[in-house]
């Protein structure tokens, strides 16, 4: 269901081979003028303020089919961002019901910081056409999300920053701050520090997980992916998150009596 | 999911010493799972918990503050990186540097500590003993080896005395915790006002300089402080060890087990006299002295520091110099001992520093400091030394786009502020924004220009222990509640005079002053101050001489002080001024709460 070898997460070293074959579709997801200037050789760039304007399935499909990717074209994605925005493409394409999408080890300055190939070339891509069969098992929804939260075998995590956390969230929800999801060079952390992380929280594998962060599922699209990467079998993205969860008047907790944001040298 | 590729590795100076088990990580995370599964009962937990350097947050049992220590205060640029990822990754983003060279990662998952542990032995950084009943993190002032006034760099002394006892069961189930603070020189310690203080001494004997230390015992700061005695008059570096450990050893064997709230090692000394406790130390020694085995010794690395002026990336650019750098210059640097060099002290707000600016030092470490890394010191504070007098002006630049060059580091405009109720279980007030907030303003008013102010500082504490050190600080602060019929406001009690250089003393209380009006009554002292000084007068030996009965001045005594402030502690009703009755950092009303303290447990 994601990337080639079935895995989320795509290797350097596997980019580049893939790259001289000409076998796969790369999506610089961050805005036009850095794409512009230069990206991974080869990429189509797809700013994720584009992607959000209109999400509905049938306009992922245009943008999908636009980027010359059809059902069987393994893509892969990047940014600049800590993974967090191509995370959101990725899952975005998967909802859709594309199989082999997967998530570049590194962001784009990591990439550049080893000395590997870029290029400000900008690909011509012919349309191709792709299919939809959407996969709602992997999208969680407000209403979906408060009727499950209370199950025992439900594990909600928010991937906002502490403090943000700590101010207000999700009744139950535990937080996984998406920093905590890197190593110092690659956007996640080896598997084994991930699954031994969350076997600390408590987080068994059969767990179903909800990710959830501010406002559009970018945070919260990297730790799906983090728990992807490890073949974690059931997460869900709640893709609206917060924002949506505040403006639809559902419960909100807080960290009571404490003043932690005079702690903050912000 | 490996790569070949490999990202290279920037050349920087390493840290000597690795203070890390891995395998503690380990036994943290087993020991936190058997406790949230009901196999260890909560005090063992607890003791094991602050043994291990992670300590209970307000209100809470589900997150943990982790302290991290740094003996001597030394921390490496590869050291300062991980702080600033770990800080990201399972705090707040910020880091916290404490007034015992200490770096605090607050609101940590109690789950997540183990990680945090395991990341430190990466770059060899332990909390092991940073909390609990154990020698705490040995601290040295961060201007020895360079401070001009110094017999020798006590430095090398710290680092093997914080070496012996890591780890030594000696020191594992004290009655309560045990502090070392080494010195340079009078100037720039605190040794009057800790279990055990230490300033470096030469003599001649025989033709020959010897080493050795003045020793004070049993001075601390805290709900009651007390000023330490000097045990003799010349400590052989010899005796160092033997001294430590006699110490100890009586703490360990006399010191109070029941009574947790008056056991510092003070209480002892106050409880017994000090001629006696004396001899039973002189004794104590005599005896640790002939019975340890020869291999009992401090291991002091005495190697000169590797000192290299670092190739530097940019490179000096010619450019013309930044705005601000000659205010700052004259408030953040020290001249060193060694000609040429200068120590650069960073103006933190309370503490506390970011992720981004962790990074920022290493990066200004490597390219400035010519011994490579960087110290922490007493006062929340931190400091890069050995930077060549001409690469001020561009160190200063770097600085200011990290955030990082705001002035009055070395002045009174460097306020300590406990963590308050951010934080800390016992707090009544938010002692900690409440210190930003005087900085903030103090800068505004460019305070940190005067030379009149220059040596006096603000220390405030939230609650009357004094973490905050309020009382060795001219003007000194620490919260509590007040009431108004029905309404609650917080307010501090004044002290003034505290010191804790050769004149060791504590301050004086002067009264009760709201929150809102603290401010107001440190400007309207300066204030009297500035009308009433002599010629050499700084407000440090203004207040001096009041305190002690020998003003010249109109201002004669602590009453006269009260009497100038009164108008300030006038309460308005709710109706008239809400903002008097909420805390700084709160728009609601103020009311106390507080939990159980873990500083006894």
């Amino acid at each position: 269901m994601c990337g080639l070898n079935g895995k989320p997460i795509m290797d350097a070293d596997s980019l580049r081979s893939l790259l001289r074959d000409n076998s796969i579709r790369v999506i610089d997801v961050r805005r036009k003028e850095d794409y512009k200037k230069d990206h991974i050789p080869k990429s189509v760039n797809l700013p994720l303020a584009d992607l959000l304007s209109d999400d509905t399935p049938e306009r992922v499909l245009k943008l999908a089919q636009s980027l010359g990717i059809d059902d069987q074209t393994p893509v892969v994605a990047y940014d600049d961002t800590f993974g967090a925005l191509a995370s959101r493409v990725a899952w975005t394409l998967q909802y859709l019901g594309h199989r082999d999408v997967s998530l570049l080890e590194m962001t784009y300055t990591q990439w550049k910081t080893l000395g590997l190939e870029t290029d400000s070339n900008e690909p011509s891509v012919g349309t191709k056409t792709h299919s939809i069969a959407l996969k709602p098992e992997i999208m969680a929804t407000a209403d979906y999300l408060e009727k499950v939260k209370e199950n025992k075998n439900v594990i909600v995590i928010d991937n906002r920053e502490r403090l943000n956390y700590l101010e207000q969230h999700i009744p139950g929800s535990i937080n996984i701050p998406y920093r905590t999801l890197a190593s110092e060079d690659k956007i996640l952390r080896p598997k084994d520090e991930l699954k031994r992380l969350l076997q600390n929280r408590g987080i068994s594998d059969n767990a179903e997980v909800i990710t959830y962060c501010g406002s559009v599922g970018t945070l919260s699209g990297l730790a799906y992916y983090a728990l992807k990467s490890i073949d974690h079998p059931n997460v869900k993205l709640y893709v609206r998150s917060f924002k949506e969860w505040k403006n639809l008047n559902k419960p909100i907790v807080k960290q009571e009596n404490a003043d932690y944001w005079d702690l903050s040298a912000e | 999911m490996s790569s070949t590729v490999v990202k290279p590795v920037r050349d920087s100076k390493a840290p000597k010493i690795n203070w890390a088990r891995t395998e503690e990580a380990e036994n943290f995370a087993k020991t936190v799972k058997l406790f949230r599964q009901g196999k260890i009962d909560p005090d063992s937990f607890r003791r094991f918990r602050l043994q291990n350097g992670a300590y209970g947050t307000r209100m809470t049992d589900d997150y943990a503050m982790v302290r991290i220590k740094l003996p001597a205060g030394e921390i490496y640029p590869n050291q300062l990186e991980k702080l600033a990822h770990l800080s990201e990754a399972f705090s707040i983003g910020s880091a916290h540097v404490s007034t015992r060279q200490n770096v605090q990662l607050h609101w940590v998952i109690l789950e997540d500590v183990s990680e945090i542990m395991r990341s430190l032995a990466d770059v060899g950084l332990t909390s092991r003993e940073a909390c609990g009943n154990a020698v705490r993190n040995v601290m040295c002032s961060p201007l020895a080896g360079v401070c001009g006034e110094e017999e020798f760099d006590a430095t090398p002394y710290a680092i093997a005395t914080a070496k012996f006892f890591l780890r030594n069961p000696l020191n594992q189930a004290l009655p309560r915790k045990f502090k070392f603070n080494f010195t340079c020189c009078e100037k720039h310690g605190m040794v009057r006002m800790t279990d055990v203080g230490l300033i470096p001494q030469t003599r001649s004997v025989g033709g020959n300089t010897q080493r050795g230390f003045k020793i004070f015992l049993g001075g601390g700061l805290g709900n009651k402080s007390f000023v330490g005695h000097q045990l003799e008059d010349f400590t052989p570096e010899e005796d160092l060890l033997y001294t430590s450990i006699a110490v100890l050893r009586i703490f360990d064997r006399l010191g109070d087990r029941k009574n947790t709230a008056r056991n510092r090692m003070r209480y002892l000394v106050d409880q017994m006299g000090w001629e006696k406790f004396r001899n039973l130390v002189l004794k104590e020694r005599a005896i640790v002295r002939a019975t340890q085995s020869v291999v009992v010794t401090l291991d002091i690395d005495d190697a000169p520091a590797k000192i290299s002026n670092p190739i530097r990336i940019s490179g000096s650019d010619g450019k013309s110099v930044p705005d601000g750098f000659s205010r700052w210059r004259k408030s953040n640097t020290f001249e060193q001992k060694q000609n040429g060099y200068h120590s650069v002290s960073l103006t933190l707000e309370a503490g506390d520093i970011t992720a981004n600016q962790l990074r920022a030092l290493a990066d200004v470490c490597r390219e400035f400091s010519a011994e490579g890394y960087a110290r922490t010191g007493f006062l929340q504070d931190m400091l890069i030394r050995w930077v060549p007098e001409s690469d001020l002006a561009q160190l200063y630049s770097r600085l200011l786009e990290a955030g990082l060059a705001n002035p009055g580091s070395l002045t009174m405009v460097h306020p300590v502020g406990c963590s308050g109720t951010t934080s800390c279980n016992l707090a009544l007030t938010n002692s900690h924004r409440l210190a930003k907030e005087i900085q903030r303003k103090f800068l505004d008013l460019k305070l940190d220009e005067d030379n009149d102010l220059r040596d006096s500082n603000i220390k405030i504490s939230g609650c009357p222990n004094s973490c905050g050190q309020h009382e060795i600080a001219t003007i000194g602060f620490f919260g509590g509640g007040g009431r108004n019929d029905k309404d609650m406001y917080p307010v501090y009690q004044l002290s003034i005079g505290g010191r804790s250089d050769g004149e060791t003393m504590l301050g004086v209380n002067v009264l009760r002053i709201p929150a809102k009006r603290v401010i107001p009554a440190i400007l309207k002292i300066i204030e009297t101050f500035k009308a009433e000084r002599r010629q050499n007068d700084t407000l440090k030996s203004w207040i001096h001489k009041i305190v002690t009965g020998h003003s010249d001045t109109s201002t004669k005594s602590v009453a006269d002080i009260k009497k100038i402030l009164l108008p300030l502690t006038v309460v308005p009703s709710a109706a008239e001024d809400k903002d008097f009755y909420a805390d700084y950092g709160s728009d609601s009303s103020y009311h106390t709460r507080t939990g159980k303290g873990e500083c006894a447990a």
